[in-house]
């Protein structure tokens, strides 16, 4: 059984925490004593029923608005698969929290109300789906118990979704008609929309492919740490671990490491007890090499035939995420993997205004703002483009005045 | 087309990957055990990301005094076995001390009071990042949580203006007097826990498993009958066979009727079960807010 995170996006009103309410009911994930706390609770659907959409406000400022502040992350699972649920923020001013949420989703669930149809928020989250590069989108149309179940407005929401989707770089993406509150096509296909002839949510969380060619990828690890025993026994022990981002390590591969330079070949590979002949994509790993080379915390190694990017100056997109605006004038931090380097942000190339995704030009970075941009590091940092290798293409900005994370890198090429 | 890793495999991998970041992020980390099933597996967890290295952090346990023996000797077992270095602040020094006061009456437990006794370790300590066994699937509040999660020099969590966090890049970074409560099983549910420990064979406490005890009920929940329990007359003291889904001290841990001796027998139990792990709480059970109140105020 394997295992897929993804995460739902959608605003105050659309019925984003009842459709969550609905998945985790329908797969029977809901617990005697959890019914019972709801059963005790004053929140309430207009017909009497329990209101599913409380299950998932965990705060108590989230209670007591009514709305999802920060992302919550929920669990269950079906004889088919293992789920993780990021349960993001929708409005605009969570922007951050939501890209939080996103990060780690292998799909995405953008959620429409079918009475409103493609609204300014539709446009953000699927913008942001397609900047973080998220393989999978499902777009549900929810509320279709307040139009009738009319198909004619599903079919219009679809065609109105194709056409803003030509702008965005997004390209998987499914559409489902659905009622969270009242349970159509969710767990259960619908009577009520037998017109609909696709699969229901629930299928297609269960079905959709995951970890697409992410061990045929270009090998790289970054060094977490050195393992040094220094016992007699282990007197020569050297093992340098870390988690494989992409692609696979087989023994006797030629390995470079970046961004010295220097190559070897990869002697041993280990997983704690086990010695096996690969490492691949998402394995935490131990490798040792045939020389003995000056390798530490925050090199990477790869497959010297796979070479990455290395570069002082890179392009990128950014998302800001700090309440004071960037400082062209000062010098951050840039977490790559395992790496921590001083950076500035040399240029400004553009902003989007990402409700209606037109390039703004003039204007400072602030909260929640999303452009490309130019940064200039201390060190040479060894990447690849976010797009092509996620793993790798990414990076975060930290202000050393707060230590608060300020900045979601995501990496596009090497400047000029 | 490549084999997709078992799920287990995956959480496994991530959690190793934190537990380096650790490693590798701050000056004095500690690994918080509790003697539970889910800081046991951490201690798995860090003999697959340091072996045969030592551990790059000592073992800290808060030790209420109200303690199932079982856990005790299981924990003096483990350390003898796996050879790594264990600190024990106790909530008692505290009490004699007079920097806590013992609840008094029926539910008294010492539950709130290790807060004090872990925030005086970590001070006394100077650790900067305390790994933790906490799951987000346990509570809504730790749903919410960070895996890095920055505590103030108070040892406060600050839900509303928690750092974002992305990918798998963790931000260590902290002023003088912060410390970070870093959780590597986040993503893990209970049944995980339990399909790992079976996979991984890893030996637990004897508690976990259905065997006889006194027990009586109160608050329609079964509390092994103990010293540190407060009991009177209306108390009928029962012999059930029970076991404990959960290790924390005897006065809050209530106890399930079972007949689940081996673990496959624990894992079918979990899988029928309707009621969730920390159903079996006390401490949870004080107000829809119980753990974040705690979480704020400096908790696990």
């Amino acid at each position: 059984m394997n295992m897929l995170k993804f995460l739902t996006a959608g605003s105050v009103d659309d019925g984003k925490s009842t459709l969550i309410g609905r998945l985790l009911y329908d797969t029977g994930s809901i617990l005697d004593d959890q019914l019972e706390a709801l059963q005790r609770s004053n929140r309430k659907n207009d017909d009497g029923t329990i209101d599913l959409a409380i299950l998932t406000d965990g705060l108590k400022a989230e209670r007591e608005q009514g709305i999802t502040i920060d992302v919550a992350y929920k669990y269950f699972q079906t004889d088919k698969r293992k789920f993780i649920i990021a349960d993001t923020p929708g409005h605009i001013q969570y922007t951050r929290n939501m890209v939080t949420g996103a990060s780690n989703a292998e799909l995405a669930i953008i959620l429409i109300d079918a009475r409103k149809g493609v609204i300014e928020q539709t446009i953000r989250h699927s913008f942001l789906v397609s900047l973080l590069a998220i393989p999978h989108i499902i777009v549900c149309v929810n509320k279709m118990d307040m139009v009738d179940y009319d198909r004619q407005v599903f079919n219009n929401i679809v065609a109105d979704y194709r056409a803003m989707m030509a702008k965005l770089d997004l390209s998987d993406v499914e559409f489902i008609p659905v009622s969270a509150l009242k349970g159509d096509n969710v767990g259960f296909k619908s009577d009520r929309m037998f017109w609909y002839e696709g699969k229901t949510l629930l299928d297609y969380l269960e079905t959709v492919e995951t970890h697409i060619d992410e061990d045929i990828k270009a090998a790289r690890m970054p060094v977490q740490w050195v393992v040094r025993p220094q016992t007699d026994e282990l007197h020569d022990y050297r093992g340098y671990a870390g988690k494989v981002l992409s692609g696979t390590f087989k023994l006797n591969d030629s390995v470079t490491v970046l961004p010295s330079g220097f190559t070897s070949t990869l002697d041993r590979i280990e997983l704690f007890d086990k010695r096996p002949e690969e490492a691949s994509a998402g394995m935490s790993v131990t490798l040792h090499l045939k020389d003995e080379i000056d390798i530490s915390r925050g090199d990477i190694l790869v497959k010297s035939s796979q070479p990455p990017i290395v570069s002082q100056l890179i392009e990128a997109d950014l998302c800001w995420m700090d309440t004071k605006p960037l400082d062209p004038t000062h010098t951050y931090l840039i977490q790559h993997n395992s790496k921590v380097t001083r950076c500035k942000i040399s240029e400004v190339l553009y902003k989007m205004q990402i409700n209606t995704l037109e390039k703004l030009y003039d204007e400072e970075f602030k909260l929640n703002d999303i452009g490309r941009i130019v940064i200039k590091t201390a060190e040479p940092l060894a990447f690849d483009v976010y797009q092509q290798n996620k793993a790798n293409g990414r990076a975060i900005i930290i202000d050393s005045r707060t230590n608060l994370t300020v900045g979601a890198l995501m990496f596009r090429a090497a400047a000029e | 087309m490549s084999t997709k890793p078992d799920y287990l495999d995956e959480l496994e991998a991530e959690a190793i990957h934190i537990l380096r970041e650790v490693a590798g992020q701050f000056e004095k980390p500690a690994l918080l055990f509790s003697g539970g099933k889910d800081s046991i597996t951490l201690v798995r967890l860090a003999e697959k990301a340091f072996r045969p290295g030592k551990f790059p952090f000592p073992l800290v346990h808060i030790d209420t005094g109200h303690n199932f023996e079982e856990t005790i000797q299981y924990r003096d077992e483990m350390i003898a076995r796996i050879g790594e270095k264990l600190i024990v602040g106790y909530v008692q020094d505290d009490i004699d001390a007079g920097r806590v006061v013992e609840q008094k009456g029926k539910n008294a437990s010492r539950n709130q009071l290790q807060t004090v006794t872990l925030l005086n370790t970590i001070a006394k300590h100077e650790f900067d990042a305390c790994i933790g066994g906490a799951r987000r699937d346990e509570e809504k509040a730790r749903a919410k949580e960070r895996v890095f999660s920055v505590r103030d020099e108070f040892g406060q969590w600050n839900p509303k203006s928690q750092r974002p966090e992305l990918w798998d890049l963790y931000n260590g970074k902290i002023h003088k007097g912060e410390n970070v409560r870093v959780f590597p099983i986040s993503n893990w549910t209970e049944l995980d826990v339990w399909n790992y420990i079976r996979r991984e064979k890893i030996p637990l406490p004897s508690i976990y498993f259905a065997h006889e005890r006194d027990v009586i009920t109160r608050n329609g929940q079964l509390m092994a009958a103990s010293p540190f329990l407060n009991m009177d007359d209306e108390d009928v003291v029962q012999r059930k066979n029970v076991r404990f889904r959960t290790v924390g001290d005897m006065s809050c841990t209530a106890a399930v009727e079972s007949y689940a001796f081996e673990i496959d027998d624990i894992i079918n139990e979990i899988s029928a079960s309707n009621i969730s792990e920390r159903g079996a709480r006390m401490d949870d059970k004080v107000s829809e807010a119980a753990m974040e109140d705690r979480k704020k105020g400096g908790y696990f």
